[in-house]
């Protein structure tokens, strides 16, 4: 391993591959930050230029963006409430109302600690544990990810917001129903498009979430407007606040940041599932793990609750990594865009690029350092500068973020039919949104759906369509009985709280 | 009789629920795939009733924080009118191009907004359109369609 580290650092640290983490992380983070142009499309675009370069470089490269534009966006999930990828909309649950407050800087700066930390964190893990967790990865099977995806998604509608579970429920099958649109994965056969064409592929996760979030935001501010309450949040945003960070906040993030990186962590190197999935968990644990004063504060401008999935999803960027360069496998969305740019380099990833081309495992390994490292020196300076955001008046603000969501969109698909798309789902989640409808559940369901079908068509048909593959296996049964006992105990809570009341 | 606007969304949903779980029945599958375990219409089914479950245990089980919504201060005509803008963009940017359609998107925008900052309003639509157009077309490559500006000789 030494030797590894030794070529890795090597190759890593010439002045060409320092100067593309640079450039990476810098673009990665301009990009990140516009609603709608998340990593994947950011990464996209890198390819073209990655190929004038060698196989590490290129990797360093697109690793670079990948962790900037992570960053990015949560810096548009904590100014604007605009998550540009899934991985960062658990990011906006407190970072937003905390922005609102007027402590924009610090949630800035708490979100940057964190990412470092999280990312540092994994990357050391990633070096030590690589070759094992590789095998932890190949031991999961459908039924377990089944099992995962409802473990997931129940958690995240028991803890999205106090007594709306059924309401959070109602979100998750709408997301999972939305997810179903368009052609089926194996048969091919077109599912709810009603002869429509434009509907053939499916919907846009973009469209998704610019709709639900960065449009239907923007909706609600106008709408509210004049309303009293929403009145006084709006004053408060124009204030800064400062960057600086003080014990007592310093002291929950010390308490939080290595939890969250482990989940992060592990969450990552599970192919397929990745940050959302990973920032989500972290959220909901940091939740239940926090004392009841702290509970309250959830949803409010906690720090832990800031602190937890941005530590989450740079850990869980780190571990998808671990999947796509042992098994050939993407972690995630974002790796299996760079799995197509390895293989187009004519590496072939999977258990032999350990001997073939050590220098691109290991230097990709240590750019992850330098990467976290160089976003920090880049992003702590440059917060105030990115949050004067909040000082564009809404009159301006509002239309801008309705341009970034329409110009994402349109950009994506050069088709106006997903306008119209987008249009129709932000009113209707602003009109959820007025009634408490909470929105991330439906976001994840969305993410979630295709790969929850794809695992539960395998699972079925190799129990020969017996829900039995439910409890054979002691992971699966375990993970749902993780399940299970969150309902129970939330049902638990959610009575005891009322009889004491 | 006052009406809580939760259970009419469940119930709502609840209908919409229903619809889809019809909807899924009619899916066609493959002869050979009728009596498969799992074929493409398994997990829409199942999620069809799963919406059932859910709005109906919301319209049954009682509202405990009923959520009280004060519409004479919202501002749905401001809200109405940006909708309709967008649609009238989503209409007419693959005619017009997407520099006219979106400079004139944000400017009226900005104006039925309330501003009135004329210079400041057409600095943020037109020239900045102009800016993000270059960074889209000229910098990252992606071909932007503009029959508008080709009509005027600026684009090939």
């Amino acid at each position: 391993m030494i030797e590894g580290i030794l070529i890795g650092l090597t190759t890593a640290l010439t002045l060409q591959n320092i100067l593309m983490v640079m450039v990476g992380c810098f673009f990665g983070t301009i990009i990140g930050m516009l609603p709608g142009l998340g990593p994947m499309t950011a990464i996209a675009l890198m390819i073209p230029i990655t190929y004038g370069f060698d196989p590490a470089t290129g990797l360093i490269l697109m690793a670079g963006v990948y962790y900037g534009a992570v960053f990015g966006g949560s810096t548009s999930s904590i100014l604007l409430n605009a998550p540009g990828v899934p991985g960062t909309v658990a990011t906006s649950f407190d970072g937003y109302p905390m922005a609102q407050q007027g402590k924009a800087g610090k949630a800035l700066a708490i979100a940057a600690w964190s990412s470092f930390a999280g990312g540092t964190l994994s990357a050391i893990y990633l070096l030590f544990m690589a070759p094992s967790l590789s095998k932890v990865s190949l031991s999961f099977r459908s039924p377990d990810y089944f099992a995962l995806m409802i473990l997931g998604l129940t958690a995240i509608a028991a803890f999205s917001s106090k007594g709306q579970f059924l309401k959070a429920m109602m979100m998750v099958v709408l997301g999972l129903m939305l997810a179903s649109v368009g052609q089926d994965s194996l048969s091919d056969i077109t599912r709810f498009t009603f002869d429509n064409m434009n509907l053939t592929d499916g919907i846009s996760f973009v469209l998704v979430v610019m709709a639900t979030f960065a449009m239907s935001e923007a909706l609600t501010i106008i709408l509210k407007r004049n309303d009293p309450t929403s009145a006084a949040k709006q004053v408060s945003l124009t204030e800064l606040g400062s960057i600086k960070i003080n014990k007592e906040e310093r002291t929950k993030m010390y308490k939080t940041i290595p939890r969250s990186s482990i989940i992060g962590f592990l969450i990552g190197v599970l192919p397929g599932a990745g940050a959302t999935i990973a920032s989500f968990l972290a959220y909901g644990m940091e939740r239940n793990v926090v004392n009841d004063e702290e509970k309250e504060k959830f949803g409010k401008g906690s720090v832990n609750g800031l602190s937890a999935p941005e530590t989450a999803n740079n850990a869980a960027c780190s571990g998808s990594f671990v999947p796509m360069l042992t098994l050939g496998i993407p972690g995630s969305g974002t790796t299996a865009v760079m799995l197509g740019a390895l293989l187009g380099f004519g590496v072939q990833p999977g258990p032999r690029l350990y001997m073939t081309n050590p220098e691109i495992f290991w230097s990709i390994i240590m750019s992850m350092y330098i990467g976290m490292v160089i976003l920090l020196i880049l992003n702590l300076p440059l917060i105030p500068y990115i949050a004067r955001i909040l000082a564009v008046p809404k009159n301006y603000l509002i239309p801008l973020i309705l341009f970034f969501s329409v110009t994402g969109i349109y950009v994506m698909s050069f088709n106006n039919f997903d306008i119209y798309l987008m249009i129709g789902i932000a009113v209707v989640a602003t009109f959820l949104r007025l009634y408490d409808f909470p929105m991330p559940p439906l976001i994840l369901a969305f993410v979630l759906g295709g790969l929850m079908e794809e695992n539960l068509r395998r699972s079925l048909l190799l129990s020969n369509g017996s829900w039995e593959f439910l409890w054979d296996r002691a992971l699966t049964a375990c993970i749902l009985l993780t399940t299970i006992l969150i309902v129970i105990w939330h049902v638990y809570k959610t009575m005891f709280k009322k009889t004491k009341n | 009789m006052n009406i809580n606007t939760t259970k009419i969304i469940s119930l709502l949903f609840f209908i919409f629920s229903a619809f889809y779980l019809y909807t899924a029945y009619q899916i066609q599958v493959f002869a050979f795939d009728e009596n498969a375990p799992f074929n493409a219409r398994t997990f829409p089914i199942y999620l069809g009733y799963a919406g059932l479950f859910f709005s109906g245990l919301k319209i049954i089980l009682p509202e405990p924080n009923t959520i009280k919504v004060d519409h004479k201060n919202l501002e749905y005509k401001k809200t109405a009118i940006l909708i309709v803008i967008a649609i009238i963009y989503g209409a007419t940017i693959l005619k017009v191009g997407y520099f006219l359609t979106t400079s004139l998107f944000l400017f009226s925008s900005y104006y039925f907004l309330g501003e009135r900052r004329w210079v400041l309003m057409f600095l943020l639509s037109f020239p900045f359109v102009a800016a993000f157009m270059y960074l889209l077309h000229g910098v990252l490559d992606i071909y932007l369609r503009d029959p508008f500006l080709k009509s005027i000789g600026v684009m090939g």
